[in-house]
């Protein structure tokens, strides 16, 4: 049986040039599987872990996905503000234990920049009901301070002292506020979540250097140096979204109908959970669809590799007689076609795996960047384990018909194939 | 001892009213060497089938160095045939893929027999390559790569590895030109007498039989008419 089995291997090297087509269509198609799942999985883990302890978020109306996408993933955008006031009044409500206000809407070459309060340090919390830990320094306690996450500080080499500028809007080339730059203050511990690619700075800084701004663009002929901005009134008139915890969990549906019908201006408030449910539902469709199709690549994969097999099983036919006459039986053909096939998807599906590894350190920190996905560097999943098991078991189906026909080919044959 | 014995041998291919093979006796001594001549489709390569244990007759026996090979299960049979007997065919013996010397030490990775009588499997192989006349810059070279002349040559030296004591040969010279045939042909019966080894050489040419201490028509033996498979 052994012996059986180097030949297999002995015999596929041989043909290696139309396995080896064939290998990588698995490994392909595999590779796609394993990361439609792993990107989906991971895509459910990292917004899960996005954000934990806040009971509401709080925004202008729009949907509860949008809103939870802008305040906590800092993708997609803000069709309106809040109010100061607004804020004011709903920070004040007896329910609320602590609320923390976040202006959005600047940047730092792509990384999101965050306007909030040193409080948010105290109460953000994420995954499991951790708060945030510094690395290095401390939370801003002035304007023109910021604090990173680690993410940024690791990507452009920033550390504590050093000294960035905050460009306007999104967009890696903006407009600038080089005119006014901040000093790095201290950097956030690892979490795993879009915290990682904060730029934060206190609510006071993001006037400042709007001071001389307006709808989006510097005023001509005005310019504020930066030693002149504390002389303003610092305080924002308007804020992007708000982050709420309660005293008490069972007051969450009060406070919200609450807010939802505030009479200053149109505001909602959403739960994390049920906003990500909602998300959940929404690209539910969207992730089967996608599982099955590349569920069906990998069949297409594992067809090929049947037709090759069965194509040349009948060129193979003399060389199945010669180790019939040297003793094998027709069981050991059996064998020997059967472990060459799932030999093919194994090492499809390993190569597929090392193309995931490739993928995912290529493509990971531009997930991350663009969608909050944090992909994670481990071995396997449960989930994913199935999936494996699901690949290699098809395989083998898919290698037992060529086996059998080897099987039959030989007791047809026996020492003289007749081709 | 005899090699081979074969009584009241009934042969049918399936779903054929006649017989193909009626063979009520026939013998091989040990260390005979036997000529089988008859015309293509006269059943030779049913018979080879039958005595390889890749087919069983319809009734009676064959006794392949006293024992009744068609009373033996299936993979009882496909040891008996890796022990015991060396097979050499027509052309394309060899797999291509592996080298000369790979395909001689095939038999040896099948049986466990072979492998203990050849000894230093290795030494066993490279000598008998020498006797039959293979240069060794060839031992290495994949069989695809060798001339046919070279090939069943090689083919030669596996049937004859670990010492089987019955060579069967299926037309080995067909693909060789005529001064070639009769070399071929003493270097097989030179080998088979060093090993002591019964040989069965069938062809459809008798002028091959000169070196044969008994030639033997298939007609001859073979009650049944002669029926194309």
């Amino acid at each position: 049986m052994r012996a059986v089995l180097i030949l297999a291997v002995k015999s596929a090297w041989a043909r290696r040039l139309t396995l080896s087509v064939t290998l990588c269509a698995i490994a392909l198609a595999s590779a796609l599987l394993f990361a439609v799942e792993r990107v989906r999985h991971d895509a459910r883990q990292s917004f899960t872990q996005a954000v934990s302890g806040v009971d509401l978020v709080v925004g202008a109306r729009s949907g509860g996905v949008q809103l939870m996408l802008h305040a906590v993933f800092h993708s997609g955008s803000a069709t309106h503000n809040i109010r100061w006031e607004s804020f004011e009044a709903i920070a004040t409500h007896p329910a609320v234990d602590w609320a923390v206000p976040l202006v959005l809407g600047d940047s730092h070459r792509g990384f999101p920049v965050l306007g909030t309060p040193p409080d948010y340090f105290r109460h953000f919390q994420y995954s499991d009901q951790r708060p945030l830990a510094f690395a290095a320094g401390q939370a801003f306690a002035d304007i023109f301070e910021t604090v990173l996450g680690s993410a940024v500080a690791a990507e452009l080499k920033l550390d504590v002292g050093d000294r960035i500028a905050l460009t306007h809007g999104m967009a890696e080339a903006g407009p600038g506020h080089d005119d006014k730059p901040f000093t790095v203050v201290g950097v956030l511990a690892p979490t795993g979540t879009p915290v990682d690619r904060g730029v934060h700075v206190s609510l006071e800084s993001i006037s400042a250097i709007h001071l001389d701004w307006a709808g989006g663009a510097p005023l001509p002929g005005l310019a504020i140096p930066a030693e002149f901005v504390r002389k303003f009134d610092l305080q924002p008139k308007e804020i992007t979204a708000l982050l709420i915890g309660l005293k008490n969990r069972a007051d969450v549906f009060r406070l919200q109908r609450h807010i939802n019908s505030y009479r200053g201006e149109p505001l909602m408030a959403v739960m994390p959970g049920v906003a990500l449910d909602e998300l959940w539902q929404t690209l539910g469709m969207v992730e089967q669809t996608l599982l099955a199709m590349s569920a069906l690549v990998v069949v297409i994969g594992l067809a090929g590799l049947l037709a090759t097999m069965l194509a040349g099983l009948n060129e193979r036919r003399r060389e199945l007689a010669i180790l019939r006459a040297l003793g094998a039986s027709p069981r050991d053909l059996f064998l020997m076609l059967t472990a060459e096939g799932l030999l093919i998807t194994t090492l499809g599906v390993a190569f597929g795996l090392g193309l995931l590894a490739v993928g995912t350190f290529f493509f990971a920190p531009l997930l991350q960047a663009h969608f909050g996905i944090i992909l994670q560097w481990r071995l396997f999943a449960p989930n994913e384990w199935l999936l494996l098991a699901a690949i290699l078991a098809t395989g083998l189906v898919a290698s037992l018909i060529p086996g059998a026909r080897a099987w039959r080919m030989s007791l047809a044959d026996g020492l003289t194939p007749r081709n | 001892m005899t090699a081979l014995s074969i009584v009241d041998l009934v042969y049918r291919w399936p779903r054929q009213q006649a017989a193909c093979l009626d063979i009520p006796r026939f013998e091989i001594a040990a260390g005979e060497h036997v000529f089988l001549h008859g015309p293509s489709g006269g059943g030779k390569s049913t018979l080879l089938g039958l005595l390889g244990g890749v087919a069983v007759p319809e009734r009676g026996s064959i006794a392949l160095l006293g024992g009744d090979i068609t009373r033996l299960a299936g993979h009882a049979r496909d040891r008996f045939r890796a022990d015991h007997i060396g097979f050499i065919f027509q052309q394309f013996n060899l797999l291509p893929w592996l080298s000369a010397l790979d395909n001689v030490l095939l038999p040896c990775t099948f049986s466990t027999r072979r492998r203990q009588r050849a000894g230093d499997a290795h030494a066993a192989a490279t000598r008998l390559l020498t006797h039959l006349d293979l240069a060794p810059a060839s031992w290495h070279k994949p069989a695809a790569e060798l001339s046919v002349g070279q090939q069943q040559r090689v083919a030669a030296a596996r049937a004859l590895i670990g010492r089987p004591e019955i060579l069967i040969a299926d037309e080995p010279t067909s693909a060789l030109d005529a001064p070639r045939q009769q070399i071929f042909i003493d270097l097989l019966l030179a080998e088979a007498t060093a090993a002591g080894a019964a040989l069965l050489f069938v062809s459809h040419d008798e002028r091959l039989a000169a070196h044969f201490s008994r030639k033997i028509a298939l007609a001859d033996i073979n009650r049944a008419a002669a029926v194309e498979p």
